[in-house]
């Protein structure tokens, strides 16, 4: 069984998702490109902030 | 805003020639295949990548794969999963999935599969737009 951490988790989903998006939300290769990386830096910057948040609010 | 003639999406292009559900119902089935019909090559080969990526580290990770629908989250699962085509009937016929979430990282497993099928739904349907010309090829 594969059992990464939870930021690998966080990696990987936000790598899949953001390709795709990236791809199908755009018309030329180079607004693909942006956007794809754009997803991707909030997918996992949101994770990280809800993260504090959550750690900000148990402690 | 006024849209002219020129301006609107397909204008001046003419008609879809064939059967023009092709790409999508492809792409449904087989992540991809949808691009791959269109000769966009390299996106197909990303798209497959993504989703094919995302539905075995699914399975790696013992995710559910949703067989009956007990409840309305079970439902929603249920066609999520059925987004992935031939991957959901494949898994189905080896019996590859949990059967019952028991750890986190099987519930992560479980979001992966129903969301790689989320993701081969839109992929078609861009495929199906990329064949309209709704989407510039």
């Amino acid at each position: 069984m594969f059992s990464p951490s939870h930021f690998t988790a966080v990696l990987l989903f936000s790598l899949c998702a953001s390709l795709v998006f990236g791809i199908t939300m755009r018309d030329t290769t180079a607004r693909m490109v942006r956007y794809g990386i754009y997803c991707f830096i909030l997918f996992v910057g949101s994770a990280i902030a809800l993260s504090w948040i959550m750690y900000f609010i148990a402690h | 805003m006024a849209a002219t003639q020129n301006n609107l999406p397909g204008a001046g292009k003419s008609a879809p020639q064939g059967f023009v559900y092709l790409p999508l119902i492809a792409g449904w089935l087989i992540p991809g295949a949808g691009h791959f019909l269109l000769r966009k090559w390299g996106r197909g080969v990303l798209l497959a990548f993504a989703i094919l990526c995302m539905f075995i580290v699914g399975l790696a990770m013992q995710g559910k794969v949703y067989s009956d629908a007990h409840d309305i989250l079970d439902m929603l699962g249920f066609a999520g999963d059925l987004g992935n085509g031939l991957l959901y009937i494949g898994s189905r016929v080896l019996g590859l999935g949990a059967v019952q979430v028991q750890t986190t990282v099987s519930d992560w497993g479980t979001r992966f599969i129903v969301v790689a099928g989320l993701l081969n739904v839109i992929a078609a349907v861009d495929a199906h737009n990329l064949r309209t010309g709704r989407k510039p090829l």
